[in-house]
């Protein structure tokens, strides 16, 4: 299938003019794509699971890492696979359209000819077809759905949340979408998804008297199956996203709270207890192992396109646990058939969302066309051209980062840049333009300020290695599943495998060994105190006035830190 | 969300409901200040204040259980809070390894109180935590980690 959108729809046009029966000739062509979406029936519970779309309401193009690495118990386990490794595991040939969907392999050229990814308007056509497979089935929406594009940020999430109404959204919880502020949260909850959609998180709590914020789960009858829904919001809101945002709610994984949550859905009559999660792949395997009664976590946060779950044992029985990926990639699908009120099997899969495979559906396109209309002037600002590929998600670093860092750097006039380790954002294809939407793609923020700041060489390295011990502490309770700080100007040496404090060496700038006593300057951006309120200019226009005087961007050279310990972990391919 | 109750406390009668019970005898000022170990809330490593609370060997116990976030929302304010199902439990501390001074917090229990105690302590740093019990002369003792960061760089 190497038809891009328009020939498709062309091949359409013409068959329809024909006089040809439109539905069959789209039948065909989808044949030709390999039955992607050909799912059978299965069970009498179904349940549709979207996470972590960040606010892409248009086909993007979506790099999946080519660093995701896992030591000590998560070593070469699922979500730590990459490239050929992950193929392996779960048995797809290179060269696919799943090597495709799930992997960075060969990206550029399967990206030309598979297209883009994603896509409300045909997210929403897949949607209807699993509903009318399965029509009792309920839409699940993980969290970081308000935040990610420049309309979301400007309408105040507003275009989302239409969107995710249309859609058929029925539960979700939070993550991102605090970063709007308690009230505009409470507000959505309480006006627009009144009646529609509940959000469920069991461990918001007040942080006063930690009364519940949001309803902890929802019971659904699902073709006569009473199904738990039970919310677990993204933990460390409070501490990875500005306090100030969230001032009164308090949060925490709360894994007895959970248990106590499970226990009394089941005693409620629950058949199915399913959890929606915010927690992370390894937060949510590691809660699987050790609370009982929960039939599967549907997990998102840390943007893992998984293909297939992990069954993780437990003392109440077993646990399935999947994570959906990002930015509208794709449509987990989890089936499971009860009798006599126990789950007798079940089918899962993640179905990547080809909007060359997927015609728009034209009420969601229409909303779409309607919510951009009146900033299609400032989104397709064309910026530069760029010479090679602008993704982001990695580890340590991604193209588009080292493009932040890089502009940071020459417009502050800094010694040192950071940009936060955050694995939204879209990808680009050489050749193609920087729009000022795909800017806003990567930085739409609610406190995006630019900061400069002095800091010693000692509160470099205890920076550094704070944000490292987030990413690789060996217990998964104690990792907040962002990606380690991308650093420009500056070159180090990273242990994963090493303890808290010893992870970071070798702390070099312009050939010079860091001293801890000097100063530097230091330049940054998303600034979490509240007192760096309105620093400095977003960070988009920093950007934006950058890459206006470059005209055309080669491709950039990564600052990657050289790593100690990873050899030959399948988490990891350079 | 109880909006009685913090209404209540907002309007101030609060306090008032609060003298109540003090002078009904369900809350008892006197009871914390009564046993304030000055040696100990003085010490500054693990060791001088297991010493000044004479319990320089507590025995690690799973019947006693100590909660808390596994990373802090704010190091200032960080809900602690220690159970113990060992009868006859009359005192609970609780510690924190990498704080100036180790203790935070001791608490007395009278006969039949149930042992469970809630509060907030200040961090500084990234620490594991300690609650020590004591039943009879025995001490016994659990920990937790609680990490304190800078924040910001995630998701």
């Amino acid at each position: 299938m190497s038809m891009n959108r328009r020939e498709f729809l062309q091949v359409l046009a013409v068959a329809a003019a024909g006089g040809m029966s439109l539905h069959s000739e789209l039948a065909l062509a989808e044949k030709g794509a390999g039955k992607l979406y050909d799912l059978p029936k299965f069970g009498n519970v179904s349940l549709l699971h979207i996470t972590d779309c960040h606010a892409q309401l248009n086909p993007i193009y979506f790099r999946e890492p080519s660093v995701n690495l896992g030591f000590g118990d998560q070593f070469g386990k699922v979500p730590h696979l990459v490239g050929d490794k992950l193929l392996k595991h779960f048995g797809f040939k290179p060269n696919s359209i799943e090597a495709h969907a799930y992997t960075y392999l060969n990206f550029e050229k399967a990206a030309e000819t598979y297209g883009k990814v994603g896509g409300f308007a045909h997210l929403a056509t897949l949607v209807k077809r699993m509903k009318a497979r399965n029509p009792g089935a309920l839409l699940l929406d993980g969290g970081d759905t308000w935040q990610g594009s420049g309309t979301a940020l400007w309408t105040n999430a507003q275009d989302m949340v239409d969107a995710c109404k249309a859609l058929g959204v029925n539960v979700m919880t939070l993550h991102w979408e605090a970063t709007y502020g308690e009230a505009r949260v409470k507000e959505i909850e309480e006006k627009d998804f009144a009646g529609v959609v509940d959000i469920v998180a069991q461990n918001v709590k007040t942080a006063d008297f930690g009364d519940p914020v949001f309803k902890p789960y929802v019971i659904k009858n699902m073709n006569g199956v009473p199904v738990a829904i039970v919310g677990q919001a993204f933990p460390y809101t409070p501490i990875a996203n500005p306090r100030w945002q969230v001032p009164n709610w308090s949060y925490g994984i709360q894994e007895e709270n959970m248990q106590a949550v499970v226990d009394e859905a089941r005693a409620k009559g629950a058949q199915v207890v399913v959890v929606l999660s915010h927690n992370g792949m390894d937060v949510d395997l590691k809660m699987a192992s050790r609370v009982r009664g929960i039939d599967a976590i549907m997990g998102g946060h840390t943007h893992d396109g998984m293909p297939a779950p992990v069954v993780v044992k437990n003392a109440g029985g077993q646990t399935l646990v999947t994570n959906a990926g990002s930015n509208g990639k794709y449509l987990g699908v989890l089936d499971f058939d009860v009798k006599n009120g126990k789950i007798a099997g079940y089918r899962y899969k993640l179905l990547p969302v080809f909007a060359n495979l997927l015609p728009a559906d034209p009420a969601m396109q229409a909303l779409i066309d309607k919510v951009r209309a009146p900033y299609l002037g400032k989104l397709n600002e064309q910026l530069a051209i760029s010479e090679g590929t602008l993704y982001r998600r990695g580890n340590f670093n991604g193209t588009f980062d080292q493009v932040i860092v890089d502009a940071l750097i020459k417009e502050k006039d800094a010694e040192i840049a950071f940009s936060p380790g955050f694995r939204w954002g879209t990808s680009l294809l050489p050749g193609q333009p920087i729009l000022m939407e795909h800017v806003l793609d990567q930085t739409a923020i609610t406190y995006p300020w630019t900061t400069v700041s002095n800091m010693s060489g000692e509160m470099i390295k205890t920076v550094l290695e704070d944000v490292c011990d987030n990413l690789f502490n060996p217990d998964p309770y104690y990792q907040q599943g962002g990606d380690m700080v991308r650093v420009g100007g500056l070159q180090y040496t990273c242990d994963p495998t090493a303890k808290a404090g010893q992870r970071i060496s070798n702390m070099m700038l312009r050939g010079q060994l860091i001293d801890p006593a000097r100063t530097y300057k230091v330049a940054g951006w998303a600034p979490v105190s509240e007192e760096a309120k309105d620093a400095g200019e977003p960070i988009w226009e920093l950007v934006a006035r950058y890459l206006r005087d470059v005209k055309t961007l080669k491709p950039v050279q990564l600052n990657m830190p050289k790593l100690k310990g990873a050899d030959g972990n399948p988490g990891i391919a350079l | 969300m109880n909006n009685q109750r913090r209404n209540v406390l907002k309007t101030g009668t609060g306090a008032a409901v609060l003298g109540a019970l003090a002078a009904a005898g369900i809350i008892k000022p006197g009871i914390a200040l009564a046993e304030w170990n000055k040696a100990a809330f003085e010490a500054k490593s693990m060791a001088d204040t297991l010493k000044a609370l004479g319990a320089a060997q507590p025995t690690d116990s799973k019947e006693v259980q100590v909660t808390g976030p596994d990373i802090a929302e704010n190091g200032a304010v960080v809900p602690v809070g220690v159970t113990s199902a060992i009868p006859g439990t009359t005192l609970m501390a609780i510690l924190i390894e990498k704080n100036p001074n180790a203790l935070a917090a001791s608490f007395t229990l009278p006969a039949g109180t149930e042992a469970n105690v809630q509060t907030r302590v200040k961090m500084g740093q990234t620490s594991n935590i300690y609650a020590l019990v004591k039943a009879g002369d025995k001490f016994f003792v659990a920990t937790k980690e609680i990490k304190v960061t800078l924040g910001g760089c995630g998701g």
